[in-house]
């Protein structure tokens, strides 16, 4: 696989397009998506670098991050929803129950 | 032409991650996501791992969008126009360009190393990757496996509690 760095370069780009959108949006659920942009570049990754040394680890760790993402959007969304619940708004900045 | 089709795909999978994090509606952001997801199944089928291509159209495209989508529209949130959608843009733009920076640099600083495992090219066409990762899961990671199925029995009653009426 002669073109390893470009696929790392796209993942790059889009783990920072993530981190943007984390540190930047307001809304709770756009920042869900993002973390799961975040993960998906790291996936790209880890297929790329799999690929290239002709190793399957990378790809059964590719699963488990694709399990770890499933349970994270599961339990994030019911917070979400109980938060919605609680205050009628899903503005990261009404979120300071706990600020000092 | 593998390059090309690289290059439409790359483009089309930035673009899309880009309209992710500036639409204001959550409804074009998680479409827009969806179109990321599926560049990226096309990256993995070009880097000879149709199965995980498979996996992300079912599980991320499939089964997580769909919570999302759904979860969105549950919520019924009216898009005010005139209310700020971000904040701190500058700051967020800066970590972000420092975040690739730092990748790139590693990136060109360091040398991947040659080929070491024996799967090459033609032994995933020969034998079929399904097989292959079914293998590597169903022996050298039968631990982490199980101990998944426990992570997601967890998140089950952790959604199914944190969602109820009263909290």
């Amino acid at each position: 696989m002669e073109n390893l760095n470009g696929y790392l370069i796209v993942s790059a780009i889009l783990f920072a397009i993530g981190t943007i959108g984390v540190l930047t949006r307001k809304n709770v659920i756009v920042i869900f998506m993002c973390i799961e942009l975040m993960l998906n570049a790291v996936n790209l990754t880890f297929v790329a670098f799999s690929r290239h040394l002709g190793n399957l680890d990378g790809q059964v760790f590719v699963f488990f991050i694709m399990t770890v993402a499933a349970a994270e959007a599961a339990v994030g969304l019911a917070l979400i929803i109980a938060f919605f619940n609680n205050k009628e708004s899903i503005d990261v900045d009404d979120v300071n129950l706990m600020k000092w | 032409m593998e390059t090309i089709f690289f290059l439409i795909i790359t483009l089309v999978a930035i673009v899309s991650a880009i309209l992710v994090v500036t639409c204001k509606n959550p409804i074009n952001s998680a479409l827009s996501l969806i179109m990321t997801f599926f560049c990226l199944a096309t990256y993995y089928v070009m880097l000879d791992a149709p199965f995980m291509a498979a996996v992300q159209v079912m599980v991320y495209a499939g089964a997580i969008m769909v919570l999302m989508v759904f979860t969105i529209m549950l919520l019924n949130i009216r898009v005010d126009a005139t209310k700020k959608h971000s904040h701190k843009l500058v700051f967020g733009s800066i970590i972000g360009f420092f975040t690739v920076l730092n990748i790139v640099v590693v990136l060109v600083k360091s040398r991947a190393a040659a080929p070491t495992g024996p799967y090459s090219g033609e032994m995933i066409k020969k034998i079929g990757h399904t097989e292959l990762v079914g293998r590597e899961i169903f022996t050298n990671f039968l631990l982490p496996f199980e101990i998944t199925s426990i992570l997601l029995l967890v998140a089950i009653v952790g959604a199914v509690i944190l969602a109820k009426k009263k909290i």
